[in-house]
């Protein structure tokens, strides 16, 4: 059972009027936002369930592109999201679709970064603020945002997970979870990486400088 | 020493046994489990307390509108009048229940708040409390230890039981958050322990099987007007308890009921927006303006 924090109860601090639909929305861009790794230029929301069918009077949709552009869900200016992007030129879509069977308040976004390159992530907002992203790119991924969790995309080869523990332990990092999900052996493959200490960017770099296997490295930070 | 405790009995028990109050004993368990020290603790709680007063500082004195239009602007009705005139049920308890809906608009109109324990039920611990602590002078300070005795209560419900109007309806949302708000303010006036938690049992024994039907489904109707009586209940329990009056029902056996009685309930009357209120022919006439034909 989860330990609870007296924050847990009293928090988190958050703009209203949803947990689930505002902040926990907005935690979900902010981690694809990171997932991406460039400033965006475009964005497709694709809206299921309860998120589709509510979208609007939560403020959904601002707090979606609230993440997207880097906010935290207890952002003042979470609720004028829209017109910050809009004045940045940052375009953006919602759009209402069936995502299969899955949590009500799901939503898929794609984006497109400066470089050009496309970016998809798959994401649940699972109340009291919490998210489950569980496809990057169409690859079954699983993570919480509960905890700092690294995400490292990496060729599915021998070592390299020692790679990454080596490096994690050096920092006195503790890792709470750990899984690594892959496309095929020796393919495209996801590390996920949740610690019980912060992670900070030494730790990031020296894991970037690791080789061309190790593709991209991301840091989620916790709630 | 952990200082660890799963229910209102043991919680009881750790208060005898070191002749501490229960916000003593809820922040030596946090210092203990996050391993920081007390004085981070207490300021981050701080910072709470600091949003909630802006947010009940907003509500009661700004023109607020929640995004569909539907709430906003009640708490500040409320406020000219127990300003300017004798009310019925006086100063202190309409200043408390427009403060609760203060908090409510600000977080329909996307304004900051925090979640005390969900964000539709954030009003209730805000408005009491600083009420209280400003017809009682008591500094920030104790009403931090106000929040940490809160939080004690609903831990020990998110525990046992849930606090999600999805799980447990309202009863569970806004009944949790009026029974940690009444053992606050009975800890805060120098009650027990064992009055503290009477109160939160009142509490919920009060609204025990209060459906969660919210119009549209948004966090706006009923809510603003439940975490109003939500206020009142709360203030009205304590009393009670300062009073001396018991809970025949120990607060355990209460919070495990309200679980029950939560799990009994349709979904209709769980969030869903399919019963209740939100079901009336009003209440569907709403959710049609707002969000069109679409949604079924």
């Amino acid at each position: 059972m989860k330990n609870y924090s007296m924050f847990d109860v009293i928090g988190p601090r958050m703009i209203g009027p949803s947990s689930s639909h505002t902040a926990g929305a907005a935690r979900l861009s902010k981690a694809a936002r990171k997932i991406g790794g460039e400033e965006i230029k475009q964005v497709s929301f694709y809206l299921h369930g309860s998120f589709a069918k509510t979208y609007k009077g939560h403020g959904t949709d601002r707090a979606l592109v609230a993440g997207i552009l880097g906010m935290e869900p207890n952002d003042e200016n979470l609720r004028y999201a829209m017109e910050i992007a809009l004045e940045k030129g940052i375009e953006f879509e919602f759009i209402e679709a069936d995502l299969g069977d899955v949590h009500p308040n799901t939503v898929k976004i794609i984006m497109k970064g400066i470089s050009g390159k496309t970016t998809e992530v798959i994401g649940s907002s699972v109340g009291g603020g919490n998210i489950r992203v569980f496809k990057i790119n169409g690859l079954d991924v699983e993570f919480t945002g509960e905890y700092p969790t690294l995400l490292v995309r990496h060729i599915d080869k021998p070592g390299a997970i020692a790679k990454i523990s080596l490096i994690l332990s050096e920092y006195g990092i503790n890792i709470a979870f750990m899984r690594v999900f892959r496309q095929s052996k020796g393919k495209d493959a996801f590390m996920i990486i949740e610690t019980d200490n912060k992670i900070n960017e030494e730790v990031i770099d020296k894991t970037k400088a690791l080789g061309e296997d190790f593709i991209s490295v991301y840091l989620i930070d916790a709630l | 020493m952990s200082f660890e405790f799963n229910n209102g009995r043991e919680c009881i028990e750790l208060c005898k046994q070191h002749d501490k109050q229960i916000w003593e004993v809820m922040l030596e368990r946090e210092s203990f489990i996050s391993g920081k020290e007390k004085s981070e603790i207490e300021n981050y709680m701080m910072g709470n307390l600091q949003i909630m007063k802006s947010a009940v500082r907003k509500g009661l004195f700004e023109e607020v509108k929640s995004v569909s239009g539907l709430v906003g602007g009640d708490a500040k009705k409320l406020r000219e009048r127990y300003e300017s005139q004798k009310t019925l049920s006086g100063y202190r308890m309409n200043k408390a229940v427009a403060s609760a809906m203060a908090v409510l608009e600000v977080n329909a109109a996307m304004g900051q708040i925090v979640a005390a324990p969900t964000a539709g039920s954030s009003g209730i611990l805000p408005g009491v409390l600083l009420s209280v602590a400003e017809a009682f002078e008591l500094s920030d300070e104790e009403a931090v230890k106000g929040l940490i005795t809160a939080s004690a209560i609903g831990y020990i419900i998110t525990r046992n039981a849930t606090v999600a109007g999805a799980e447990g309806g309202c009863q569970a949302e806004t009944g949790a958050a009026a029974a940690m708000t009444a053992a606050a303010i009975v800890e805060l006036m120098g009650g027990s322990p064992q009055q503290a938690f009477h109160a939160a049992a009142i509490t919920i024994k009060n609204i025990l099987g209060l459906v969660c039907d919210p119009i549209a489904g948004l966090v706006e109707a009923p809510c603003v007007k439940r975490n109003a009586i939500g206020a009142a209940n709360a203030l009205i329990s304590a009393d009670l308890a300062l009073a001396g009056v018991e809970s025949i029902i120990p607060f355990d056996e209460v919070v495990e009921a309200m679980y029950r009685v939560g799990r009994a309930m349709p979904c209709e009357l769980r969030e869903t927006a399919l019963g209740g209120l939100a079901a009336t022919p009003t209440g569907l006439e709403i959710q049609k303006r707002i969000f069109g034909d679409k949604k079924e």
